[in-house]
């Protein structure tokens, strides 16, 4: 932010806003990334805790709306006090959309307890997941640091994921034509993939906003999806 | 802070921006230089009003906006050792001429000021007042002019019964509004909003607002205000000066998220007064 404002309690708003948004997105990283463990190591304590977090994430969503609606209320922030406003109350959404998906994917560890596991099967989920990890928190960075550079990296690597989550599903599929014993995990682990496939979309969404915050410029370029799956199809072996 | 006059500022540009399609300059301010005695009040500036557009200015108590909006309505040739050089050109000619008739200018360029300002006569009267100066009327065509500017001025309702009673004894939001009335009473081609509203209650600042985008379709307008949000609220086209210079001039939807110029920015977010 340039210099304070005349009024510093104008200040203090916007300060407190950007630090919670920053809090939040912490606590979002960490239940993205407890929640891949709970699945990799079959860790049904981890996930029931991942499933309670997700509360707290939820809370702070609705303290930055409350407390962004009531700073527009007071103060009618303009430039790029608006924009600070704007982008805290889109980064909240994006992050706690990030935590319901993060508490879905341990949902599914929960409903997998028990079953045939091979080890194999998840190392694919793993290595998206570290991808995603990585896009998150180079897209938070960016935000604390309103760098538009960074944020329009992770933008652009989005593409990356779709690839990688396209050719899980056609592997899963394979494993599953395989072996039926497989079906349910594969499932389930088929939700998981697409939770952290869109949790990386959701990424992109912040590295978006903070485009915006950064410059006042809407990213109206489309974006290169390259998620085929609802294309793809793959032939029972004769 | 450089406070270097920015000469890069692409007025055309912005006010193509804001107004598409085009609309012509109504009011086009070449290297205008202003003093109130040593005093040099407005440095160089160049600024075009587009026709039929609200174009606001902005900015801090004495960044010479006010001096700006009596220089196209020639108030300051009332007072000695205010002198203006530069050129204004309206429909061709130029407002700083001496050749002009200031009364003839002040017709076709009308002015509202921050505080309501009725004549200490009937509302009628107030409004036939300015009219006689310039036409002619018939008893029938009077009342019908009066009837069209009142109710232009969203206000006929209000006064229809009352017209041959005291304007004084209005509320200050009508009276405001009466004072409109009797500005576009003359059919003038530009008008001139200085603070409107800042002595107006919320609902008559609305009203006020209202009208001014009623307005638009058929005049020119130029408002000063320090109200930010009412300049986003209203103008097409919103210009900042500071220490009597210009400093930016842009849609106001641009330079109220997103201005180009620090000082622009730092102003209208609160950051210096």
């Amino acid at each position: 932010m340039p210099s304070e404002h005349i009024v510093s309690s104008f200040d203090t708003d916007l300060k407190e806003i950007s630090r919670r948004v920053v809090e939040m997105g912490g606590q979002a990283e960490q239940l993205v990334a407890d929640s891949v463990q709970s699945l990799v190591k079959r860790d049904t304590e981890l996930a029931q805790k991942v499933i309670v977090l997700d509360g707290p994430i939820d809370l702070l969503q609705r303290e930055i709306e409350e407390k962004s609606v009531l700073t527009i209320a007071r103060r009618q922030p303009l430039a790029g006090d608006l924009r600070e406003i704007v982008a805290a109350m889109r980064v909240a959404n994006d992050l706690e959309r990030i935590g319901d998906l993060a508490k879905n994917t341990s949902k599914r560890v929960l409903a997998l307890t028990g079953e045939f596991h091979p080890q194999k099967l998840v190392r694919g989920v793993e290595h998206m997941s570290s991808m995603v990890l990585e896009q998150l928190k180079e897209v938070l960075d960016a935000y604390a640091s309103r760098e538009d550079t960074r944020a329009i990296e992770v933008w652009k690597r989005d593409g990356e994921v779709d690839v990688l989550y396209t050719s899980l599903f056609r592997e899963l599929l394979t494993y599953m034509m395989e072996d039926p014993r497989n079906i349910s995990l594969c499932t389930h682990l088929l939700f998981c993939a697409k939770n952290i496939e869109r949790i990386g979309d959701h990424a992109t969404n912040i590295a978006e906003t903070v485009h915006y915050l950064a410059t006042g410029q809407l990213l109206t370029e489309e974006r290169p999806k390259q998620d085929t799956t609802s294309l793809t199809a793959v032939p029972f072996p004769s | 802070m450089n406070f270097a006059p920015d000469t890069s500022i692409d007025i055309a540009s912005a006010v193509n921006r804001a107004t598409a399609p085009s609309a012509q300059p109504k009011l086009k301010v070449e290297k205008l230089n202003f003093y109130y005695g040593d005093n040099h009040a407005l440095k160089n500036i160049n600024f075009e009003i587009p026709e039929k557009r609200v174009t606001a200015m902005i900015g801090p108590s004495g960044c010479g906006k006010s001096t700006l909006l009596r220089i196209f309505n020639r108030m300051y040739q009332l007072y000695p050792g205010q002198r203006a050089e530069g050129k204004i050109l309206f429909d061709g000619g130029d407002l700083l001429s001496k050749d002009l008739d200031s009364t003839v200018v002040r017709s076709r360029i009308g002015m509202v000021f921050q505080k309501p300002t009725p004549f200490p006569m009937s509302i009628y009267d107030n409004i036939a007042f300015g009219v006689k100066l310039h036409e002619s009327l018939s008893k029938s065509q009077m009342d019908e002019r009066v009837e069209w500017c009142l109710r232009k001025a969203a206000i006929w309702e209000e006064t229809k019964d009352r017209l041959h009673t005291s304007a004084l004894g209005m509320s200050g939001g009508q009276q405001q509004r009466l004072c409109i009335a009797r500005t576009i009473a003359v059919r003038p081609e530009v008008i001139l909003l200085d603070e409107p509203t800042s002595a107006l209650d919320p609902i008559s600042t609305s009203k006020i607002e209202d009208l001014i985008d009623e307005l638009k379709q058929e005049f020119t307008i130029v408002i000063v205000t320090h109200n930010m949000q009412q300049a986003a609220r209203c103008a097409d086209i919103t210009s900042f000066f500071y220490l009597g210079e210009l400093i930016e001039v842009a849609a106001s939807n641009e330079i109220f998220t997103n201005p180009r110029e620090a000082r622009t920015r730092d102003y209208i977010t609160g950051r210096f007064g």
